[in-house]
């Protein structure tokens, strides 16, 4: 027990990296977009993912529009809002997840440090292995521990013993210490939160650039997720971590950034509200509509 | 308060209910019962009548007019060599169809027919198929009426349902599976090959199995293509010629019988003793059906494991 308490301090008092109090820098390109009482507030460092004027369609359904938005490189930012607001299809958007609905169609561009990954010539396989994705249920293989991990990289022909990327990825996911002794056994037998770990060190032994994540810790006990937070504030230093939660607490124990995303009216339209520097989404929203939703008022 | 205890034995609309419930139970004991025991009476009726036909000499011998010394061995050849063509031509093709279907072809109105009449297909009676068989491989193509041209209309045959079962197997993988390989920068193939595939396995083998079970007992569509009644040679390659591939396939091109046209041809002679040699042969056929079963059931159960 008094285990599980040290635990649960430790999760709450993650050393938060030194982030920017104040966001309003003249940043070139961001402070074209950004009044001074602009809720959507582009971040000022190096953005990874540039999105102008994003939309998204699913057949004649118009589930996202108009999005507009810079994902600063090694931050963590998170995408709230309300069920069917479209976050996740936005985060599918970034990775190109929704090539594989047959009736879904992007537009506007999303530019992925300066190339355009909708364009003619962009092969998805490309995309995806520079930005990996961790959904919302643990997905596992049915495979071993080791397999299940060395599984990405070994499609993309990264070369090693099976053994040493194992390792190292389970090292970064922190799963190691737990399963260094049974890598053959199968990726099923592990625990909720053990295999979404395992689904992360999966996706950082492909070595990408940037992770999304789809509501990782949705199916996971308070525990397994304060173990996946504290990675992710680890994970940041070395990546790009973008996270869709329903779980507001969850958002600003984690993020630097975050969008709030609203369905205009009743399941339509998915756009973006409010964009900033999370500390401030979260203790003075510029928006009625984002207050009200931090606070419980609706979604 | 003591005195107002709760009734709690079954009334009115409960009862009535459960008494439905319990009618249901008998009811489908009964059809169980039923099927079953129709079966085991078949079994044991041609076993009795069989039994006392089944030696080595049966399995060698050659037909013969005298009902003792005919034999099954052609037909055993026949069966052996034409469900190898069956399965080496239809398999390939029927669960790279299935592959394709679910994994990579558009999905639009046009595919939408292809699949609806995938099943039509697979209804369609047999006897329909030998006489497209007749038409393609053994006028048009002119194979004649040899092994190849009986092997490659069974293929036909069993294509539909070994696409329908296919299909469904690999249905039944968890899209997760596939979505997960894809985001690690999997191609199309490299998903198919590593993570449906493997956990469809299972499920393509049983629907393979009884297809091919379908076909190893098929006889109206190979009367139809001409599989012969009496043969007095061994149907198929001979396995001396292995080292000479040209005299090897020659021998897929002979004529030939199977086990059901046998059984078929005995079990309308009017003579007794031919009806015993029937019931026989088609205790060799239950014998090698469930062999395939067996050896079914062991693939798969390896697949499920791993």
């Amino acid at each position: 027990m008094r285990e599980l308490t040290a635990e649960l301090r430790q999760g709450v008092t993650i050393p938060r990296p030194e982030r920017p109090r104040r966001i309003l820098t003249p940043d070139a390109t961001a402070a074209e977009r950004v009044q001074s009482e602009d809720p959507i507030r582009q971040p000022p460092e190096d953005a990874v993912f540039r999105l102008q004027d994003v939309g998204l369609w699913y057949g004649a359904k118009h589930a996202i529009s108009g999005i507009t938005l810079d994902i600063p490189v090694n931050r963590v930012t998170a995408l709230i809002g309300p069920s069917g607001c479209g976050k996740s299809s936005l985060l599918r958007c970034l990775n190109r997840m929704n090539d594989l609905i047959p009736s879904a169609r992007v537009e506007g561009t999303v530019e992925y440090h300066g190339a355009d990954i909708y364009a003619k010539s962009v092969d998805p396989v490309e995309v995806r292995r520079r930005i990996g994705m961790v959904f919302q249920k643990p997905n596992p293989f049915p495979k071993s521990i080791q397999d299940n991990v060395v599984f990405g990289a070994k499609v993309n022909g990264i070369e090693g013993s099976s053994r040493e990327i194992a390792e190292r990825a389970l090292k970064q996911a922190a799963l190691w210490d737990e399963v260094k002794n049974d890598l053959k056994m199968s990726g099923l037998e592990l625990s909720g939160g053990q295999q979404q770990r395992l689904c992360i060190a999966r996706a950082l032994a492909v070595q990408p650039d940037v992770i999304l994540m789809d509501e990782p810790c949705s199916a996971l006990d308070p525990i397994a997720t304060l173990k996946i937070e504290d990675l992710i504030r680890e994970l940041v230093k070395e990546y790009t971590i973008i996270i869709v939660t329903h779980n507001m607490q969850q958002a600003a124990r984690v993020s630097d950034y975050t969008a709030f995303l609203l369905a205009q009216e009743h399941g339509l339209n998915g756009t973006l509200i409010e964009y900033g520097p999370t500390n401030e989404i979260f203790t003075q929203p510029r928006e009625q509509r984002t207050e009200d939703y931090i606070t419980g008022r609706f979604g | 308060m003591a005195n107002q205890s709760i009734r709690l034995r079954a009334g009115g609309a409960v009862a009535r209910r459960q008494l439905v419930s319990r009618a249901s139970r008998y009811f489908f004991l009964g059809a169980t019962v039923l099927g079953v025991s129709i079966l085991l009476f078949l079994g044991y009726e041609t076993i009795v009548t069989g039994a006392s036909r089944l030696s080595l000499d049966f399995l060698t011998n050659y037909p013969s007019r005298f009902a003792e010394k005919a034999g099954l061995r052609p037909a055993m050849f026949g069966t052996f060599w034409l469900m190898l063509i069956t399965i080496f031509t239809s398999i390939p093709i029927a669960i790279g169809t299935a592959i394709w279907i679910e994994e990579f072809a558009p999905r639009n109105r046009l595919m939408t027919i292809v699949k609806i009449n995938l099943a039509n297909l697979a209804g369609v009676p047999s006897i329909i198929y030998g006489i497209l068989g007749l038409t393609i491989f053994v006028r048009f193509a002119g194979m004649d009426r040899s092994l190849l041209a009986g092997g490659f209309t069974l293929a036909l045959m069993i294509i539909p349902m070994t696409v329908i079962a296919s299909q469904e197997a690999i249905r039944q993988v968890p899209p997760s599976l596939r979505d997960g390989a894809l985001a690690l920068g999997a191609t199309r193939w490299q998903a198919v090959r590593y993570n449906v595939l493997p956990n469809a396995i299972p499920g393509i083998m049983t629907g393979t199995i009884l297809s091919i079970s379908r076909a190893i007992g098929e006889t109206a569509a190979l009367l139809m293509i001409g599989g012969f009644t009496f043969i007095r040679f061994d149907p198929g390659p001979n396995l001396v010629d292995f080292a000479d591939p040209a005299a090897f396939l020659a021998g897929l091109n002979e004529s030939f019988t199977v086990i059901p046209i046998q059984i078929y041809a005995w079990s309308i002679d009017s003579r007794r003793e031919f009806q015993a040699n029937a019931a026989a042969a088609i205790i060799v056929l239950m014998v090698g059906v469930m062999a395939l079963n067996l050896l079914a059931a062991v693939i798969r159960e390896r697949f499920r494991r791993n």
